[in-house]
This record gives C-alpha cells, sequence and structure tokens, in this order.
C-alpha cells in the first residue's frame, strides 16, 4: 500500500443556510489503495452519494479536502477529473445521442484524438459487450445496456479511480452477474496500475461478492470501517444485512429532512 | 475555458440529429419569408424600395418567440435529465461547458440566419440595394441574436422546467428589445432620476439593431453586445454552481 488513490480529510457537506440547512456529510475521513474494491453502504439519504459526487468535483465541500491520485478535488479540479471514472446514479446520458457518439464525445474532452481514441472507445466497448447497440441512441436502450454505455464511459480513458454510484441499481440478475464480473476484473489489473474502485450499493451480498472492504455511513457519518467479512462478525447471526440494520437503524434519517428543506 | 470545442461540437450536432433544427429553421424562414413579401403595412412592396428593411423590421419579432425556443433547452434539459453531473465531471472547465453549449447555440441561429440569403439575392436582382447596410443589418441581427440566447442561457440554468425557461425568456427579451420605447420608458420617467431612464433606455436592443441595420456600426453597440454576453454567461456559470445541489 504505497499511496493511497482517494483520500477524504474531515470532508463534510452542508446543503442550504450556513448556521442551519442539513449536514448531509459530516466530516468523513477515509482513504482507498489502488487494489482495493470500497464497497459504499448506508441507508438512503445516508450521504452516500453526495460523498461520491464530492469526490468527483461535481459538489463543492463545505469544508475539508478530498484528495484524488495527489491531487485537491477543489484546488485542481481538471487534473482530478482527468485521473477518475465515473457513473453517476442512474447513469444519464444524452438520449438523442447513439451509443458511439456519446463515447466519442467522452473521449475528446478527454483529450482523446485519432487512433488513440478509437483504440479507447473499441476497448471500452469490448469490456462492457456494447458492440451490438453502438448505433442505436441512447433512449431506446434497455436499462441494462443504458449502464453499460455509463460504464463504457467511465472506464474511456484507463482512469485509476471509479466511482460507481449504485452500479447495478435496476439490472436484472444476469446484468449484475456481469457488472461484479467487470469490476472485480478491473480491480485485479496488477501492480501499480491497479484501481480504486468506490461502488454505492443497496445490495448486501454485492459487497460480499465483489467489495475488499465496506464502509457504512449513517446521518452523514462513517459507523463501520472494515473488511465484509469482518463486519459480518459483529452479529450474532453473521449476516452483513443485521449487522447493517444494527448500525445505521439507530442514527436519525436524514433522508426526509432533506426532503423537507428542499420543497 | 478547457474542453468548450468537444461540447460546441456535441451541442451543435445534437440540434440536427433530431427534429428540433429542421422544425427550427423551416418556420423561421417560412415567417421571414411571409412578413418579408407581405403586402401590407412594413412589407417590402408597400415601401417599394430593393433594401431588406422589411425583412429586418420583422426579425427581431420573429426572434423574440424563436431564439428561446433554442435556449429554453441549453441548461434546464442537462438539469431535468441529470446529465450535468456527467458533463460537470468531465475534464473540462464549467467555463467551458457554458461557453461550448452558447456558441454552439449561436452558431445555430446563424446557421438559420444564414438561409435567409433567397431574400437577398431577391432584392439584388429586383434592384441596386446598399448591400454594405445589408451585411451590417445581418450583423446587427446576429448580435441581437446572441444578446437573446445569453439572457436564455442564463434563465435556463435558473430552472429545470424548459417550458418557464421559455416564457421567462420570452418576457425579459421582450423588455430588453423594448427597453428605449414609451411604455417602459413612462413607466420608469414618473418616478427614476434621468440618469436610470437613459441607462434603460440604452439597454434597448431594438435601437442599437435599427442604427446597425441602416448601415450604421457604432463601437458603443458591439460593446454593448459583448458585454451582455458576457455578463450573462458569467451569470450562468454562477447560477449552476449555486443550484448543483437541488
Amino acid at each position: 500500500m504505497a499511496e493511497h488513490l482517494i483520500e477524504l480529510h474531515q470532508l463534510s457537506k452542508r446543503f442550504g443556510p450556513v448556521n442551519g440547512g442539513i449536514l448531509a456529510v459530516d466530516k468523513v475521513s477515509f482513504s482507498v489503495a489502488p487494489g482495493e474494491v470500497l464497497g459504499f453502504l448506508g441507508p438512503n439519504g445516508a450521504g452516500k452519494s453526495t460523498t461520491m459526487k464530492m469526490i468527483t468535483g461535481f459538489l463543492t465541500p463545505t469544508a475539508g479536502t478530498a484528495t484524488v491520485a495527489g491531487y485537491n478535488v477543489a484546488t485542481h479540479p481538471i487534473a482530478a477529473k482527468e485521473q477518475i471514472g465515473y457513473l453517476p446514479e442512474g447513469a444519464p446520458g444524452y438520449p438523442d445521442m447513439t451509443a458511439y457518439a456519446f463515447l466519442d464525445f467522452c473521449a475528446q474532452t478527454r483529450g482523446l484524438k485519432g487512433a488513440a481514441k478509437k483504440a479507447a472507445i473499441d476497448r471500452a466497448v469490448a469490456r462492457t459487450n456494447l458492440e451490438g447497440v453502438l448505433r442505436q441512441s441512447i433512449e431506446t436502450l434497455s436499462k441494462g445496456f443504458k449502464r453499460r454505455v455509463g460504464l463504457a464511459q467511465a472506464i474511456l480513458h484507463e482512469p485509476r479511480v471509479l466511482i460507481l454510484d449504485e452500479p447495478t441499481d435496476g439490472l436484472d440478475p444476469n446484468q449484475k452477474h456481469e457488472v461484479r464480473n467487470l469490476i472485480r476484473e478491473m480491480a485485479r489489473a496488477e501492480g501499480d496500475k491497479g484501481k480504486a474502485i468506490v461502488l454505492s450499493t443497496h445490495i448486501l451480498e454485492e459487497v460480499e461478492a465483489v467489495c475488499t472492504r465496506a464502509i457504512i455511513i449513517a446521518g452523514g457519518k462513517v459507523v463501520a470501517d472494515s473488511t465484509p467479512r469482518d463486519l459480518m462478525k459483529r452479529h450474532p447471526s453473521g449476516r452483513l444485512e443485521d449487522v447493517f440494520r444494527d448500525l445505521t437503524a439507530r442514527k436519525p434519517r436524514v433522508s426526509s429532512k432533506k426532503e423537507e428543506a428542499a420543497v | 475555458m478547457r474542453g468548450w470545442i468537444p461540447v460546441f461540437r456535441r451541442e451543435l450536432a445534437g440540434y440536427f440529429v433530431t427534429p428540433v433544427a429542421y422544425v427550427f429553421i423551416i418556420i423561421f424562414l417560412v415567417l421571414a419569408g411571409v412578413f418579408t413579401w407581405d403586402r401590407g403595412q412594413g412589407g417590402f412592396f408597400v415601401h417599394n424600395q430593393a433594401d431588406l428593411r422589411a425583412f429586418f423590421g420583422f426579425l427581431p419579432w420573429l426572434y423574440l418567440f424563436l431564439i428561446p425556443a433554442i435556449s429554453m433547452r441549453l441548461w434546464a434539459e442537462e438539469r431535468k435529465s441529470g446529465t450535468i453531473e456527467l458533463l460537470l465531471t468531465l475534464p473540462i472547465s464549467q467555463g467551458g461547458a457554458v461557453l461550448g453549449k452558447y456558441l454552439a447555440a449561436w452558431a445555430f441561429a446563424g446557421v438559420a440566419l444564414l438561409l435567409t440569403f433567397p431574400i437577398w439575392i431577391t432584392v439584388n436582382y429586383l434592384g441596386d440595394p446598399d448591400n454594405g447596410a445589408i451585411l451590417t443589418g445581418y450583423l446587427g441581427a446576429m448580435l441581437m441574436a446572441g444578446g437573446f440566447l445569453a439572457l436564455g442561457s442564463l434563465l435556463s440554468s435558473m430552472t429545470k422546467s424548459q417550458v418557464i425557461a421559455f416564457i421567462i425568456t420570452v418576457v425579459v427579451c421582450y423588455a430588453f428589445l423594448l427597453a428605449g420605447f414609451s411604455p417602459i420608458i413612462e413607466f420608469f420617467r414618473g418616478w427614476a432620476p434621468a440618469v436610470i431612464v437613459d441607462a434603460v433606455a440604452s439597454f434597448s436592443f431594438l435601437t442599437r439593431f435599427e442604427s446597425l441595420s441602416k448601415g450604421v456600426i457604432d463601437l458603443r453597440d458591439l460593446i454593448f453586445f459583448a458585454s451582455l454576453i458576457a455578463v450573462c454567461l458569467v451569470g450562468t456559470s454562477a447560477v449552476l454552481e449555486a443550484k448543483k445541489a437541488e
């Protein structure tokens, strides 16, 4: 574990006014090393997506720092974003574009040109099995294919850091299996080329299946940070689900407050 | 401004992969033709001169409704569909994204405007117009479109609803268009000091466009449009930043 690819230091995000509003993320600190697949767990509204949006530079933290591959996201956003592949929740894509045009656009914004661009797109397409739908517009694709287009976009530039917000949500069991294999495969890439992968999920079996480490977040705070195996030992039943409920049920739910404030 | 070129290309191509571009261009050209060749008041045949006065006379009113139809989707759609999260986590600057989208919309409006060239050819066939004035008129039309689009970009960034963006943009553009004319001036004259009244009047797109379409290039007009566009685009970026959390 030489260098950490992701380092969060006392990261906080408050929505709304300074003295009030909702503290969605409350002094979260953790690091992720190359080769690690970190499962990010927590009830809805716990702050998972908000934390991910701060790592990827979409949201600006209220306090604390996020560092990606040595770049402070707040002060060097472009250098940090170059190191990141990001699949936002729901895998948004431009509906009118074909899958190929969409990947081509993403490759261009990442400075890829000519043969290098084509090679990068071909590689990402092959890994996500998109060959058959490249000429289809994104709005005509099934949920599974849309998700794969989003994944292809995220791995296009072989980023060292992958942030995947609910990558298997809404997929059928076969598609889930494929995406998990893909994630495992990407994490295994040997040596210093190993990636740091953070994925959020509600599916606890997914954590057992692909993650080397799990962080549970509730009410904006980290309540557990361990390997899935060690976490399971925390409850007599040995089931991750029970551990999850134990750790998160006691915490006040942030989601309802957040919705009220948004109205 | 890093990354504006791919964004510009994607946006411009985006107009033409959907029917939006074709519907817009056809409606724009048909209406421009109908108004220009109309036999009624203000039409070409009434004042009986080989120039584009009739065309440039109706253009601001056409733009008032058609330009907001281009600008309404600029940011409202990105925010509604969540693609903004993807766009702004790519390694491009936010300013580059704002500029690229804006310039694509402007270029698209420019393409529609260029396609009015048959009117120009007709006028040249019928007589001997002042082509210099026509050129400055087209420049004025581009600047006016640019001003409307910049206002539209700013207003589109404030809402997720394209319909709201459209309506508000039409109203704001209308105010800017007529800022120098009596209803708006009278409204201010009653209570505001002369400086304010003059300032409001100076925001009039129509006054500036009319002098350009008569062949007068005034540096102040160019600076006015350039600074209005710059302010609106910086404002767009600021609004996007503030509204990201929603």
